[in-house]
């Protein structure tokens, strides 16, 4: 799950993390108010959606630029309401775009340096591992690659935490000096942030050190942990949903993991490995799948027809491929959600259904039996096949 | 032989009084595992299925029955709790079933094993099974929710991240007519107790598995690993597969661990270093067993 900017910024606020001060606001009124609040000289506007590239980017309207520095709340005013109700498309957004809500105003701080700073699960060393560039404001990957030397890397033991030590070597390692003490207190915040809020990552890019020797995190990116949602429901209410696919919004509220892609080959399969495999035989024989989706080992009735009518609401479907392995689950469970989910839905599209496994016979015969044009297939392989030739 | 475990194992069941727990204990003792007990805070003295006997813990149940293995099939919140019990009562395999366990508990996890003698499988895995010589294979070790039917007992070894590209690939194997000597499914999480590379080193020692089958995913660098591992080391044939090619990367593919994140755990660049390390590669899911033949000269 993601979050949005003055989103993490609560978050900063409460564990501690120096950020400039800001406010959010879902009107041109709330941003002139902010800014008067804020009572200072320099002011940022931003857009807030989940992606990238704000800065560079353009609305659908010709207003350039999600990020605007303005100098008076009448100035803030107007950029917010150039912002608002607007779609903002960049380089992450593709060419839909994205609708901005909101826009978050905050202080705008006089930059001396910049580093990049990263928590996250390290898989190899099953333990986090702190990432500090000091290419700040730079895209980290492009660092690694031209640069490998500019990356510091500390791993921290999960069970001890976050050492003073490894904050001291750190803040030498850059050459941090007056703002060494400021530093260290935003890295220690930083770490207890991450495990106490269950985070797969934390990124600030930047962090800057400001011309008066202040040290704060100007923009964050979090990703958390959607197994440890539950026992977070401060930040599980952070969720926006208007940022998701719709599709994906209503396949988690059947327990279905659903992706959505943008072939034209949809695929029901059971079990994540086998999803993935489903996909990747469609592309092999020359098709293109328009989804990811796991029904699960233990899927039930209502499940399966509730995924059919989520991968139908696809527009660019023009086929649909069910692929499953039924070890326990049982097959005839399968075919009677199919049966129902297509008779509800009228499907005219052809559908190619591979059943292999547990009560297979009763699950081919219910198909059998339902009149509807359903192409069965031996295999995987041979599903695959069929359901390409059927779309060309 | 066989890996791990086999018909003599005496096997626990932590969670065998909810729903899920106590179908695959069922199944499982179906299929001839020797269910020795099973755990349920606050049940302890009552019987499952007026045969198995229920204990408050794990260290009372290691002392009454001796078992050497457990399945635990508890609820997410509970099941780091579960293991680190398990691996406290000496518990010598700890195979665990449950999806959905937050990473940072598996995290602290992990390290609190670091010491222990004891094996953790999973979690988020279908878990083991060394099959029976009995007809649908009965008579072998079941430990998690595999279907039993579709193994045979034989000489090929199975490991891999996702549950039902195993079934698959086991299924091929028994069509064409070749057993397996113990699958061994390791989870789709990122933090697991038991990597490739393990379970590639425990079949390169068993006399019983002549060719093994290597199922990976996208995301980290397990697999890699063994590989690298197994070009110097493995004396066996080995077929590989690893789902995932059309993921978009970022995205996390339902398993936890099935995430692009570098260059390097792309399917494509898992593949190539595979294949540079003598592993043959099964272009696509259906032909894993097919591949392993091939390279086996069979």
């Amino acid at each position: 799950m993601n979050i949005h900017e003055y989103q993490a910024k609560e978050l900063f606020d409460r564990f501690g993390v120096p950020s400039p001060k800001g406010k959010v606001a879902a009107t041109p009124k709330e941003a002139y108010d902010a800014a008067k609040w804020l009572a200072v000289k320099n002011l940022v506007v931003k857009a807030q959606v989940h992606a990238g590239g704000r800065g560079k980017g353009v609305f659908k309207s010709g207003f350039k630029g999600g990020v605007h520095l303005v100098d008076s709340p009448e100035a803030a005013r107007e950029a917010a309401a150039s912002m608002l109700g607007e779609v903002l498309v960049t380089k992450q957004t593709g060419e839909a775009g994205r609708l901005v809500r909101k826009v978050m105003v905050t202080e705008s701080v006089s930059i001396s340096r910049e580093l990049y700073l990263a928590i996250l699960m390290d898989r190899q060393s099953c333990q986090p591992v702190i990432i500090i560039s000091t290419e700040g404001g730079m895209d980290i990957e492009e660092v690694a690659e031209k640069s490998p030397e500019k990356i510091l890397r500390e791993h921290v033991n999960p069970l001890a935490g976050l050492q003073a030590y490894q904050v001291r070597k750190l803040c030498q390692n850059l050459g941090l000096d007056t703002t060494a003490r400021q530093f260290g207190r935003l890295l220690h915040a930083l770490y207890k942030l991450f495990t106490d809020c269950d985070c797969s990552m934390v990124e600030i890019n930047p962090v800057v050190i400001t011309t008066d020797d202040h040290v704060y995190a100007l923009d964050a990116k979090f990703n958390f942990d959607d197994n440890a949602l539950y026992r977070h429901p401060d930040i599980s209410a952070m969720r926006d949903k208007d940022e998701e696919d719709p599709r994906e919004v209503a396949a988690s509220m059947y327990d279905l993991n659903y992706i959505g892609l943008d072939g034209n080959i949809a695929c029901l399969v059971n079990g994540a490995g086998l999803a993935m495999a489903t996909m990747d035989i469609i592309k092999h024989h020359g098709g293109d799948p328009a989804n990811f989706l796991d029904v699960g080992g233990g899927a039930s009735k209502e499940q399966v027809r509730a995924a059919f009518k989520i991968i139908l609401g696809d527009p660019n479907v023009k086929g649909v491929f069910i692929n499953i392995f039924g070890g326990i689950m049982d097959c005839n469970v399968v075919a009677e959600g199919v049966v129902s989910a297509a008779r509800e839905t009228g499907l005219s599209l052809p559908l190619v259904v591979r059943l292999e496994g547990n009560n297979v016979d009763a699950g081919k015969a219910t198909l059998a039996a339902s009149g509807l044009n359903i192409v069965s297939a031996g295999d995987m392989d041979d599903g695959a096949r069929k359901i390409v030739a059927a779309v060309a | 032989m066989s890996i791990l475990i086999d018909k003599y194992t005496k096997v626990l069941v932590q969670g065998i009084t909810g729903s899920f727990g106590a179908r695959h204990t069922r199944l499982s003792i179906e299929y001839g595992t020797r269910i020795v007990g099973g755990v349920t805070p606050g049940k302890g003295g009552q019987k499952f299925d007026d045969a198995v006997p229920i204990f408050d813990t794990v260290s009372a149940a290691m002392r009454e029955t001796g078992a050497t293995a457990t399945a635990i099939f508890v609820p997410p919140a509970f099941a780091a709790d579960a293991i680190l019990e398990a691996a406290d009562a000496g518990v010598s395999i700890i195979v665990c079933i449950t999806e959905g366990i937050p990473v940072m508990d598996m995290m602290r996890v992990k390290a609190m094993l670091a010491d222990s003698k004891s094996r953790l499988i999973g979690p988020n895995c279908p878990g083991l099974v060394t099959p029976g010589y009995d007809e649908k294979s009965h008579g072998g070790c079941r430990i998690g929710i595999a279907p039993g039917y579709i193994h045979k007992r034989g000489n090929v070894g199975v490991v891999s991240r996702s549950g039902t590209l195993t079934y698959e690939a086991v299924w091929q194997l028994t069509q064409l007519g070749y057993g397996q000597s113990t699958c061994v499914g390791i989870g789709g999480d990122p933090i697991n107790g038991t990597s490739h590379l393990d379970v590639l080193k425990l079949f390169n020692e068993d006399p019983e598995t002549e060719a093994i089958i290597m199922i990976g995913e996208i995301g980290g660098t397990a697999e890699v690993e063994a590989a690298r591992w197994a070009k110097e080391h493995c004396r066996k044939p080995i077929a590989g597969f690893i789902a995932g090619a059309t993921a978009p990367a970022g995205r996390r593919m339902g398993h936890a661990g099935a995430i692009v994140g570098g260059k390097e755990d792309t399917a494509q660049a898992k593949k190539k270093i595979l294949a540079e390390c003598g592993i043959a590669i099964a272009e696509t899911p259906s032909v894993m067993a097919k591949t392993l033949l091939e390279r086996w000269g069979k």
